[in-house]
């Protein structure tokens, strides 16, 4: 397991798994349709990202589906890194 | 069925007819209710629906996010909702306690709502993702006496329990074979013996049915009560303005923690022996259409956040469903923008039809009807049996001039109305002038008698069609180490037409930093709710005061709306 795929899942079990919930994560755990992160929720997932990874989502690229499991979202991040290093 | 199947009462008459001729007995009539009888919406919906020959139809199609599926005959309900009611009197509930019912939208909030009403108590639904504090506010006003809850959010209620010693039972409905603690008692729906016959308590019209919560500007939470009477407006609702016939199959989005999925996701079908779908699952387009045309649904009700998201993701995904079987759309929760209502024309070849509602009227007041032209962006005109208007900020009289901004209003007596908040006199009073009900909203009403919403009236958030109080959040700001002072306003967004957003300032010693924003988000999150998690912070030195002290939230949120501020006379200098 990588080291954003670390962050992203570990912080998920932290922040949105109820207490007692003692469901497994993996890389393919369905997020958003699952109903463990909400829409709203998904906002405070991607503030956390843009801080740690220090990187920008736009709007538009932060979409329900582009959050549903963590493979996904670290997919994300890593296309956002590399945005950003080409911009600089 | 594809194509538009506006029911009969509507096609032949115009909107004027139907309105000069209207009156509620229709509803009387058609449920075989004669006033001065008893009336009970958990008898309405499921034995009654089985003495009209209906027994074998399906009443609920159930799904979760994984695929699991239970399937649920109208005799189904009438036999489980037994059940649920034996279980709740066996336990010594008695008639007009509060029994609240915190789940996901599993078959057991359903077959339970059925089945306190049949008790005679009084059903509290409250949304499963409140955190324990906004779920201890709900509990402790209502002194609720039981709650039916799930395994997953029994730590939320473990978590206050002490603070509410009138909480005599804490049903848990997938207990298996976890230990529970005191006052914890399992019911498995499934295992339980099936009661067949259950002596359904003789509620009258007056008898207080359900609780929901709502927020308002000051204070907490107010609880409104509506009565089993309301039936009568959520039956006609659903059947003129939904549209809802014989053979549809019909989804409504909303969770039963919410007014609207209780009116039209519980009442309003069933009331008219409609086949439901629920899909107990979060967003996602792919699978919502997939969904929809695996059960072919032709009646969908939803709401503006999902329609946005839905829009977010393309047409290219509705294209690859066959949902050519929907044949009527509509929407509810905050007002659907003329852009999403022109997408749904060309996503699905039909418009979404707004309605506009609240907590307090129960049932849907402001519409567009099938068959009436959409004004794309307008709210519509009011049901028949409903006498609305926009009202004078100063004088509380109706505007009679098109286009002029005004608050909405309605005449009570409708019979969906709600009777009261909960132990709250003086804030139900507050809500009406002149002999008018004010919603708390403001709108225009054009030349051809179509209303346009304009906005809130006060300081209460509208995120995603849910209404959330700005005092609740303040609260609970000032609960954080951090938190010295703090505002919280609505802020425009695209998706949700509100969010929250918190101005703080922060005590001796804290600095604003990205860490410390998303530890207050997530704290807000955690104590109250996601709705209610600010979506952006901003750290400042000083928020504007009146001079008695008192913050002004309206100088923030204009600052947010790029609205002048008005009048500043009476705010601080610092």
């Amino acid at each position: 397991m990588d080291e954003i795929t670390k962050l992203v899942r570990d912080y998920v079990i932290r922040e949105y798994l109820e207490e007692g919930d003692e469901r497994e994560i993996t890389e393919t755990t369905p997020l958003i349709s699952g109903g463990i992160v909400d829409s709203f929720s998904m906002v405070s997932l991607k503030r956390f990202l843009e801080k740690k990874c220090n990187i920008q989502i736009p709007d538009a690229s932060a979409t329900p589906d582009a959050f549903d499991t963590v493979q996904k979202i670290v997919a994300l991040v890593h296309k956002f890194q590399k945005a950003q290093t080409v911009a600089v | 069925m594809s194509n538009p199947a506006v029911c009969e009462e509507l096609t032949a008459k115009s909107y004027e007819e139907l309105t000069a001729n209207f009156d509620w007995s229709i509803a009387e009539r058609q449920l075989g209710y004669q006033p001065g009888e008893a009336i009970n919406i958990g008898w309405m919906c499921s034995d009654r629906i089985c003495h009209l020959g209906m027994a074998d139809k399906v009443a609920l199609y159930w799904e979760d996010f994984q695929g699991n599926h239970q399937q649920f005959r109208f005799d189904d309900l009438r036999v489980l909702s037994n059940t649920v009611a034996q279980f709740v009197c066996d336990l010594g509930i008695q008639p007009g306690e509060r029994v609240c019912l915190f789940m996901d939208r599993v078959p057991e909030l359903y077959l339970g709502f059925l089945g306190i009403l049949k008790t005679g108590a009084v059903a509290q639904p409250l949304f499963s993702a409140f955190g324990d504090e906004s779920l201890l506010v709900r509990l402790q006003n209502a002194n609720t006496s039981a709650i039916v809850t799930q395994k997953k959010h029994l730590h939320k209620v473990r978590k206050i329990r002490e603070q509410l010693p009138n909480l005599r039972h804490i049903i848990v409905v997938d207990a298996g074979d976890s230990a529970l603690q005191a006052r914890e008692v399992s019911f498995d729906m499934k295992r339980t013996p099936r009661v067949e016959d259950f002596a359904v308590y003789p509620t009258m019209a007056e008898s207080a049915s359900v609780l929901h919560y709502t927020s308002g500007t000051t204070g907490q939470p107010k609880g409104a009560q509506h009565v089993h009477y309301s039936i009568i407006s959520q039956y006609l609702t659903a059947k003129w303005v939904l549209d809802l016939q014989p053979d549809d199959i019909y989804w409504c989005n909303a969770d039963p923690g919410w007014v609207t999925g209780t009116s039209y996701g519980i009442i309003g079908p069933w009331s008219n022996g409609t086949t439901q779908v629920v899909l107990d699952s979060g967003f996602n387009a792919e699978r919502w259409y997939e969904f929809m045309e695996r059960h072919r649904v032709t009646v969908w009700y939803s709401a503006p956040t999902a329609i946005r998201l839905l829009m977010k993701e393309g047409t290219e995904v509705v294209r690859r469903h066959d949902l050519s079987n929907l044949r009527y759309l509509a929407s509810v929760g905050e007002p659907l923008n003329a852009e999403a209502v022109i997408w749904s024309q060309e996503a699905f070849g039909k418009m979404f039809h707004d309605t506009f509602w609240q907590t307090e009227t129960g049932c849907i007041v402001i519409t567009n009807f099938p068959g009436m032209p959409i004004k794309p962006g307008s709210m519509g005109r009011p049901f028949p049996g409903i006498t609305a208007a926009v009202l004078n900020t100063k004088t509380y009289e109706p505007i009679t001039e098109p286009g002029i901004a005004g608050l909405i209003a309605l005449r009570p007596g409708w019979p969906s109305q709600v009777r009261g908040y909960w132990d709250n006199e003086a804030g139900f009073k507050a809500k009406f002038k002149n002999g008018w009900y004010l919603c708390g909203d403001r709108a225009s009403i054009d030349g051809d008698g179509y209303y346009w919403f304009m906005g809130r009236d006060d300081d209460v958030i509208n995120t995603g069609g849910h209404l959330v109080g700005p005092f609740e959040i303040e609260s609970a700001l000032l609960e954080h180490p951090a938190v010295y002072e703090s505002a919280a306003v609505a802020k425009p967004d695209p998706v949700n037409m509100e969010v929250v957003k918190a101005f703080v300032t922060l005590k001796r010693g804290y600095e604003p930093s990205d860490d410390l924003e998303l530890e207050i988000m997530n704290h807000i999150r955690k104590r109250l709710s996601p709705l209610a998690m600010p979506q952006a912070i901003e750290f400042v030195d000083s928020l504007p005061k009146t001079r008695s002290g008192k913050i002004v939230r309206r100088v923030l949120r204009c600052k947010e709306f790029n609205e002048p501020v008005g009048d500043l006379s009476t705010i601080m200098d610092d």
